[in-house]
C-alpha cells in the first residue's frame, strides 16, 4: 500500500509542478501566438510579483489583500514593458524583439538588485512564507504539502477561467483571432493594440501567481530567480506546441510530470518495500536507477526537449506551420 | 462618399501607388480593374487604415480618414474583404461571424445581423459550429464576405472575391454583389475577372503602375481599343 500512496503523493507534486509551469507558459505562448516575440522578460514579472509579496508580507499586509496587490503590481509592470519597449518595436525583425526582451530581462534583473540594494537588503532574501501556505495537509494516509493542494488549485482555477475566456468571450475571441492573423482582425474593427496589451495584462497576472507560490516553494528571493522558471516555461510550450495556449497548458503539466518522474524512480529501488519485488530485481533496479541519477534531472529535460525538436517540432497540440502546408 | 485624392504609397522604398485619386458616390458599384501588382489591392489597404499614404488624402462623408486607425475606419461604417479570404480557420463559423460584429454593441442588431448574412448565404447555416477551415473556397469566401457584413458597413471593399473560385461559384458571388447593390450598398469592388466586373459595376476605373489610366461606364469601356487589347483579350 505503502507504494500506492507514494505514488498519489508524487502524482499531486507533479499536478503542483505542472501547473506552475502552465501559468508560466501560458503567458509566454499568449503573447508569442499574437506578436512572434518570444518574451524571456516573462520570468522577471514572476520576480517582481514575489518581491512585492515579500515587501507586502514584511509589512504584514494580510494574504488577500497581498495577492491582489501583486497581480495589481505586476500587470502594471507588465503593461509598461509592452508599451515602452515592444510597441515600438513591432514588427521588426524576430532576432531585434528577441534581443529587446532579453534588454528588458536584464533591466527588470538590475532594477531590482539596486532596489534591494537602496533598501539594505541582501541579493537573496528569505521569503515571509504566509503561515496559511505552510505545513502538510493528511487525507487519511496520504500526507501532501499545503502548498502543492494550493498550487495545484490555484492553477486549476486559472487554467479554467482562461479556457471559459479564450472560447466564450468576445476579447478571448479577438485575441484568438490577432493570433491567427493579425491583419485580417485589425479589419474586422478589432484594436488590436487593446488586445496585445490585454494579453500581455493576463500573462502578467498569471505570472504574479506563480510567482508567489514558486517563492513560497524555493523559501527564499533573489533578483535573478525569474532565469530558471522561463526557460522551463518556454520548454513547456515548445512541448505543447508553441504559440498554442492549450499546448502551454498541456507541455506544462507534462514537464511537471516528467521532472517528478525524473526525480521520484532513481533512487526507487531502496524504498521498495521488502517483497514487492525478488531481491535480484531489485538490485537491478538499484544499479540502473540510482538515487544520484537524481542531479541529471535538468540534463534529462533538456534532452526530452531536443527529442522533442527533432521528431515533433510543432509540439504535442501544434499544427504544421503555414510554411510547411504550402 | 468617398474621395481619394492624389495618394501615394510606398512599400519601404518601393512605389506602389502613384497619385490615385477617384470617387466612389454613394449607392455605386464601382469597380477597379488592372492586371497584377497595379496597385488595386494597395488601393484598397490604404482605404481601410492598413497603410499610411506618404502623400494624399481620403475623405469618407467629408470626413478626412488618410490617418485614421483600421478598427476606427471599421467603425465609421466601411468595411474590407480581403484578397485571399483570410478568415479565422480555427474559430469556427458562427465565430468568425461574430467578430465581424466585433464594433457593433447592441446584441439584438448583431442577431438581426446574422440572420440577414445567413439568408443570404444559407450555406453557412449549416456550417456554424464547423471551423472555418474545414470550408470549402467558395463557403470561406462567402464566409469572408458575410463577416465584413457583419459591421453593416454603408461602404464595402472587396478584394477579388472571385480568386480561385470554380465559374459556378464565381457566378453565385456575383449574384450576390448585385443584390448587396440592389439593397443600397456602396461597393468598391477590386476584380482580375474583368467579364464579370463590368457587367455588374457601374462604373470603372482602370489602374495601371500606380495610377488611374482610364475611366468610364462598363459600355464606354468594353468599346476601348486599349481595353479590349489588353484585358478583354480580343
Amino acid at each position: 500500500m505503502t507504494m500506492v500512496y507514494y505514488a498519489i503523493q508524487q502524482t499531486v507534486n507533479a499536478l503542483s509542478i505542472g501547473s506552475l509551469y502552465a501559468l508560466m507558459a501560458v503567458g509566454l505562448a499568449m503573447v508569442f501566438s499574437i506578436l512572434r516575440l518570444i518574451n524571456f522578460a516573462h520570468g522577471d514579472l514572476m520576480m517582481i510579483a514575489a518581491y512585492l509579496a515579500a515587501f507586502a508580507l514584511f509589512a504584514n499586509v494580510p494574504l488577500g489583500l497581498t495577492v491582489i496587490f501583486i497581480i495589481a503590481g505586476t500587470v502594471i509592470v507588465g503593461l509598461l514593458m509592452e508599451r515602452i519597449a515592444y510597441r515600438p518595436i513591432r514588427g521588426a525583425p524576430d532576432v531585434a524583439t528577441l534581443l529587446t526582451s532579453l534588454a528588458v530581462a536584464q533591466i527588470l534583473q538590475n532594477g531590482m538588485l539596486l532596489t534591494t540594494r537602496f533598501l539594505g537588503q541582501p541579493i537573496q532574501i528569505a521569503f515571509p512564507t504566509p503561515a496559511v501556505l505552510n505545513g502538510v495537509v493528511a487525507f487519511g494516509p496520504i500526507t501532501v504539502p499545503r502548498l502543492n493542494v494550493v498550487s495545484l488549485a490555484v492553477g486549476f482555477i486559472a487554467l479554467v477561467s482562461l479556457s471559459f475566456f479564450v472560447t466564450r468571450t468576445v476579447p478571448g475571441l479577438s485575441m484568438r483571432a490577432a493570433a491567427e492573423d493579425l491583419t485580417a482582425a485589425q479589419l474586422m474593427g478589432i484594436n488590436i493594440n487593446r488586445i496585445i496589451a490585454l494579453a500581455f495584462a493576463i500573462g502578467s497576472g498569471l505570472a504574479a501567481i506563480a510567482g508567489l507560490l514558486f517563492a513560497v516553494q524555493a523559501g527564499q528571493i533573489n533578483p535573478y530567480m525569474g532565469f530558471t522558471p522561463v526557460l522551463k516555461a518556454f520548454i513547456a510550450a515548445v512541448i505543447g506546441g508553441f504559440g498554442s495556449i492549450a499546448g502551454a497548458v498541456v507541455g506544462g503539466f507534462v514537464l511537471g510530470a516528467l521532472e517528478v518522474l525524473l526525480t521520484a524512480l532513481p533512487g526507487i529501488g531502496d524504498i521498495l518495500p521488502p517483497g514487492m519485488v525478488s531481491p535480484s530485481t531489485q538490485a537491478l533496479i538499484q544499479q540502473w536507477l540510482p538515487s544520484s541519477l537524481t542531479g541529471y534531472r535538468d540534463a534529462f529535460v533538456f534532452v526530452a526537449l531536443i527529442l522533442m525538436l527533432l521528431f515533433r517540432p510543432n509540439g504535442i497540440l501544434g499544427r504544421p506551420d503555414r510554411e510547411e502546408m504550402r | 462618399m468617398l474621395k481619394l485624392s492624389n495618394l501615394h504609397v510606398y512599400y519601404g522604398s518601393i512605389r506602389a501607388l502613384n497619385g490615385v485619386s477617384f470617387q466612389v458616390n454613394e449607392g455605386e458599384l464601382v469597380a477597379l480593374i488592372g492586371s497584377n501588382g497595379a496597385g488595386k489591392s494597395t488601393t484598397l489597404k490604404t482605404i481601410s487604415g492598413l497603410l499610411r499614404p506618404r502623400q494624399g488624402a481620403i475623405l469618407y462623408e467629408d470626413a478626412d480618414i488618410t490617418r485614421t486607425a483600421p478598427d476606427r475606419i471599421v467603425a465609421l461604417g466601411i468595411s474590407h474583404c480581403p484578397e485571399g479570404r483570410r478568415i479565422f480557420g480555427g474559430l469556427t463559423v458562427r465565430e468568425n461571424l461574430r467578430l465581424g460584429a466585433v464594433q457593433r454593441r447592441r446584441r439584438t442588431d448583431m442577431a438581426a445581423d446574422m440572420e440577414w448574412v445567413l439568408s443570404l448565404f444559407p450555406i453557412l447555416k449549416e456550417r456554424l459550429s464547423q471551423s472555418g477551415g474545414t470550408l470549402s473556397g467558395g463557403e470561406q469566401q462567402m464566409l469572408a464576405i458575410g463577416r465584413a457584413l457583419m459591421s453593416r458597413p454603408k461602404l464595402l471593399l472587396l478584394d477579388e472575391p472571385s480568386l480561385g473560385l470554380a465559374p459556378l461559384i464565381v457566378e453565385h458571388i456575383f449574384q450576390i454583389i448585385r443584390q448587396l447593390k440592389q439593397q443600397g450598398k456602396t461597393i468598391l469592388l477590386v476584380e482580375q475577372n474583368i467579364h464579370q466586373a463590368l457587367d455588374a459595376a457601374d462604373r470603372v476605373y482602370v489602374i495601371e503602375t500606380g495610377q488611374i489610366t482610364l475611366t468610364g461606364t462598363p459600355e464606354e469601356l468594353k468599346h476601348n481599343p486599349q481595353v479590349e487589347q489588353s484585358y478583354l483579350g480580343k
